[in-house]
């Protein structure tokens, strides 16, 4: 068969079973991101069906993902949200850090994965996934419940976290200097800290200055000017997606906003393609192997995560009921915790830190919303006002699978 | 005596403000970044759980806010008209698309122009009584303004326009 028939053909059916594994996350109202790393585990090296040809699209698509990832959690929040976050949510996300980066790091160690892969698995469990935390507050009906400030502001201060913790890996995945990894992090923090401060103060001018009336214009300058500071800050060893985290937060108000809207499909895309490539170069004969210490991993740090929400919301004065829902809330591992195990695996070291954080992630991301929607479940007399809600819910254009089932599966 | 708004920033999502009624309900509105609003009555036994959300388009926030009498300052207002003969009192609304947006009202020069006052700005649920000449308008602002009727027609047209 002709070389790029082929190469269509396997990238066209490789896309078509995402979005087969898509539709049954959605029938399921699950994350799809354990069923794109399920697919990615079935194809490629060591699975079912190899793939050749699309490789290094599928490659080149994976990195685009994370910076799109990046990007998008960004936008997501304003630099005054961030700067908000960081001066009353410092406590909560500090005990978040301790109560989550630590079973990671010691797991890895008794493990005996070495210091470097253990740090990186601290970053798997430590960060909670905030697509799959998003979705489940809207879905479930919490945003406005009074927890939910404090869950949303531990995600902002994970985020952040992260825009530090990535070049501070990245130097120990190079194996370099305590020197360069402080020069890095340095680094990091200096941009960090840059980009807040002129974000919250001219972020609305820079974005209308960027800002087009044309979404062609838009789209355009948004990923050159992402992809061009990705490429500085992965020259200065900050990491790529630290980069497009900061362009992100640099543009707020009204462009931030249809910079989303542009931006949303594009970053679908190419995560799906993001999560299948770390499925596929993460060996499925290994899986059962790292089976037993990935579901302890994720029992203990289910509990931590709990602990965390609970913490935070009874400091708060948030009754019981709402405690157990922060904590729940913040259960679900997803999409930066593959981020940062793919930034593990592609700097060598343990084999087994791909496989474990992938079983993992399979477990914590399929956990997440179960747990969330177990916590919702409330006393059988108040279940039939809540049919209100459910009711309402059933607008034209938003299919029966969309519609949230505060019971859960069993209701 | 009035009631005290909570108002709660929602990093990522909007703004959440509530109040608690002397039934002891709590109840509010989430104003997202979106534009979408929902209006939110908590349960007495989890008062810290959303029992019924409700999601309003922006037509159905302004006829609710209709039925339920408007806000203070309307009310005021609609006293102060039945004093002064001839005195239009309007709102007007700052489309995002206006020159103004992101501008301040000694720029405009509204009082100049188009002799009318802006006696008040009403963002989102929180009013901004009497605000001065550096007070910056930022899109979907609600303006309160008295004057002429004539005044006033111009003023729409300066804001849509420029």
């Amino acid at each position: 068969m002709h070389a790029q028939a082929l190469l269509w053909l396997e990238l066209g059916g490789l896309i078509l079973g995402l979005a087969l594994l898509a539709r049954l996350a959605v029938a399921w109202r699950l994350s799809p991101i354990p069923f794109y790393l399920l697919g990615g585990l079935v194809v490629g090296e060591g699975g079912l069906i190899p793939l050749v040809p699309s490789q290094d699209f599928v490659e080149i698509g994976a990195d685009l993902g994370v910076i799109l990832l990046l990007l998008l959690l960004g936008l997501e929040f304003t630099a005054v949200e961030l700067r908000r976050a960081l001066r009353s949510g410092a406590t909560a996300g500090l005990l978040d850090l301790a109560l989550n980066y630590t079973p990671g790091v010691a797991a890895g160690l008794l493990l005996g994965l070495g210091w470097a892969p253990a740090l990186f698995l601290g970053g798997v469990t430590y960060i909670s996934s905030s697509g799959v935390v998003a979705k489940l507050l809207g879905d479930l009906g919490w945003t406005a419940n009074r927890e939910t400030p404090l869950v949303l502001s531990i995600l902002v201060f994970e985020d952040l976290a992260m825009a530090i913790l990535l070049p501070l890996l990245a130097v120990v995945a190079l194996g370099g200097s305590p020197l360069g990894a402080i020069l890095a992090v340095g680094a990091a923090l200096a941009l960090v800290a840059l980009v807040l401060t002129v974000a919250a103060r001219f972020g609305e001018g820079a974005g209308r200055l960027v800002f087009s009336g044309s979404d062609e214009v838009n789209l355009l300058t948004l990923v050159g000017v992402t992809l061009v500071v990705a490429g500085l800050t992965e020259q200065l060893n900050v990491s790529a997606a630290v980069g497009a985290f900061l362009v992100g937060i640099g543009i707020s108000g009204e462009a931030a906003q249809s910079a989303r809207t542009l931006l949303t499909p594009l970053r679908d895309l190419f995560a799906a393609v993001f999560f299948v490539f770390f499925g596929l170069s993460t060996d499925p004969a290994a899986i059962p192997g790292v089976l037993a210490p990935a579901a302890g991993l994720a029992a203990a740090t289910a509990i931590t995560k709990i602990a965390t929400g609970w913490w935070a919301a009874s400091r708060a004065g948030v009754g019981r009921r709402g405690r157990v829902r922060a904590g729940a809330a913040l259960i679900a591992r997803g999409e930066f915790s593959v981020v940062i195990a793919g930034l593990g695996a592609a700097a060598g070291g343990a084999e087994e830190l791909a496989p474990l954080a992938a079983a993992y992630v399979l477990i914590m991301a399929t956990l997440g919303p179960l747990a969330a929607r177990a916590a919702d479940l409330r006393p059988r007399s108040q279940r039939k006002r809540l049919r209100i809600r459910r009711l309402a819910r059933r607008r034209p254009g938003s299919g029966r699978s969309a519609e949230p089932t505060p019971g859960g599966p069993a209701s | 005596m009035t009631t005290a708004i909570q108002q709660t920033p929602l990093p990522g999502v909007g703004v959440r403000y509530d109040f608690t009624t002397e039934e002891g309900l709590r109840l509010g509105v989430v104003h997202h970044h979106s534009g979408r609003r929902q209006l939110f009555l908590c349960s007495a036994d989890d008062p810290d759980s959303a029992r019924v959300t409700i999601e309003l388009t922006e037509d159905e926030a302004h006829a609710l806010i209709d039925v339920l009498g408007g806000s203070q300052i309307v009310e005021a207002l609609a006293g102060l008209r039945q004093q002064v003969e001839g005195l239009g009192i309007d709102w007007l609304t700052l489309d995002p698309d206006s020159p103004y947006a992101g501008r301040t009202i000694g720029d405009a020069r509204i009082r100049t122009r188009t002799g009318v006052s802006v006696v008040a700005v009403l963002r989102g649920a929180v009013p901004h009584p009497a605000p001065g000449p550096e007070f910056a308008f930022s899109p979907g602002d609600t303006l309160v303004v008295v004057g002429t009727p004539e005044g006033i027609g111009s003023l729409g047209h300066l804001l849509r326009r420029g």
